[in-house]
């Protein structure tokens, strides 16, 4: 099946490519490569994987200019007989194909990202009804797997550090759809600031690039909608 | 929180500002190509344009919406491309949309006074 060469970004903000050829084998992922490389010919090589199976979002990279998961890219579906894979772009870089999560889950915290329970403990279930309009809104967004692709995607992010990027903000509209939080008026107007979901030009490069095939771009549509609500009612 | 709803509020004005655009401009260019068919001159635009009424509502309605319009949209291209923002940037940005407002109303008051 012959090799295929692989050119692999080594160091941190300062480096310079590597190129490897690694031999190609059926259904054969850009994970497998990065792990062909790193346990048969360079073990210093610093990557970052987990599940394996697209579940974890830890593998996520820049495969030919585009952040992908790796571990569900399949090298028969890119062109080419060079491959150039590096860290996630607008994240700092640890070493090599490993980018800093730091600073992204620090927006998901900043934007409120986390469940805040009403119920006292010891209370019965909460029933939500899936086909409510709420529970239909959380629902279309609430399988991401915080894996930073659409943040590596996103211009905004590249061009405005302090925005919060897709990912915080989808997390943030599918808990504003939950009945059962009780955080919603902090969580708007974390969400409502300057670096928030305003911010975002509705580009959609978070759309065409999320592996789970969620669209970030409505959840903040939704925010937008929802903040200027708030202000109306004089509640922001 | 203000700072939130001064955000909340500068986006929707935008937004709010960009329909009136899209409909002024629309009238705009319409009636130009409208009017030039047979060729116009200047003495002849302002006979038709002086004592109107309508025309001036119109063209500062026009005005209004660009000096709302052009400063916001500027914040933003002004934070994303040189990284400037904050309070001095918004007082600066208030004072352009002043300048594009006092000279635009000028204009209009040129052409119907």
């Amino acid at each position: 099946m012959g090799t295929i060469e692989v050119r692999v970004w080594r160091g941190t903000a300062e480096g310079s490519y590597q190129s490897f050829a690694v031999p190609r084998r059926a259904n054969q992922t850009v994970l497998d490569l990065v792990t062909y490389i790193q346990r048969t010919l360079d073990p210093t090589l610093a990557y970052r994987f987990a599940c394996r199976v697209g579940m974890c979002g830890s593998c996520a990279m820049t495969v030919n200019g585009k952040p992908r998961w790796t571990c569900r890219t399949h090298v028969a579906r890119l062109d080419g007989d060079v491959m150039t894979i590096e860290p996630l772009k607008n994240l700092p870089v640890v070493k090599d194909l490993v980018a800093d999560l730091a600073p992204f889950f620090d927006k998901w915290a900043k934007a409120e990202g986390s469940f805040k329970p009403t119920a006292a403990p010891g209370s019965d279930f909460v029933v939500v009804k899936p086909d409510t309009a709420a529970r239909v809104a959380a629902d279309a967004g609430i399988e991401c797997i915080g894996c930073a692709v659409c943040y590596s995607a996103c211009d905004v992010a590249a061009w405005n550090p302090d925005y919060l990027g897709p990912a915080a903000l989808n997390r943030a509209w599918t808990l504003q759809n939950d009945v059962r939080d009780g955080g919603k008026a902090a969580r708007l107007s974390a969400v409502a600031g300057d670096a928030g979901c305003h911010a975002c030009h509705t580009q959609q490069s978070c759309r065409a690039h999320c592996p789970k095939g969620l669209n970030p771009s409505a959840a903040i549509a939704g925010l937008k909608r929802a903040a200027l609500g708030a202000l109306l009612k004089g509640e922001l | 929180m203000r700072r939130t709803r001064f955000e909340v509020a500068l986006w929707a004005l935008q937004r709010a500002s960009a329909a009136v655009l899209a409909l002024c401009v629309t009238a705009h260019l319409a009636t130009n190509i409208y009017a030039v068919q047979g060729g116009l001159s200047a003495a002849e635009i302002l006979g038709r344009t002086r004592g109107s009424v309508g025309l001036a509502l119109f063209y500062g309605l026009f005005v209004a919406a660009v000096a709302v319009h052009a400063p916001i949209g500027l914040r933003t291209v002004l934070r994303e491309t040189l990284g400037w923002h904050g309070r001095a940037t918004d007082a600066a940005l208030a004072a352009f949309a002043l300048f594009l407002a006092w000279f635009g109303w000028r204009a209009v008051a040129g052409l119907v006074a």
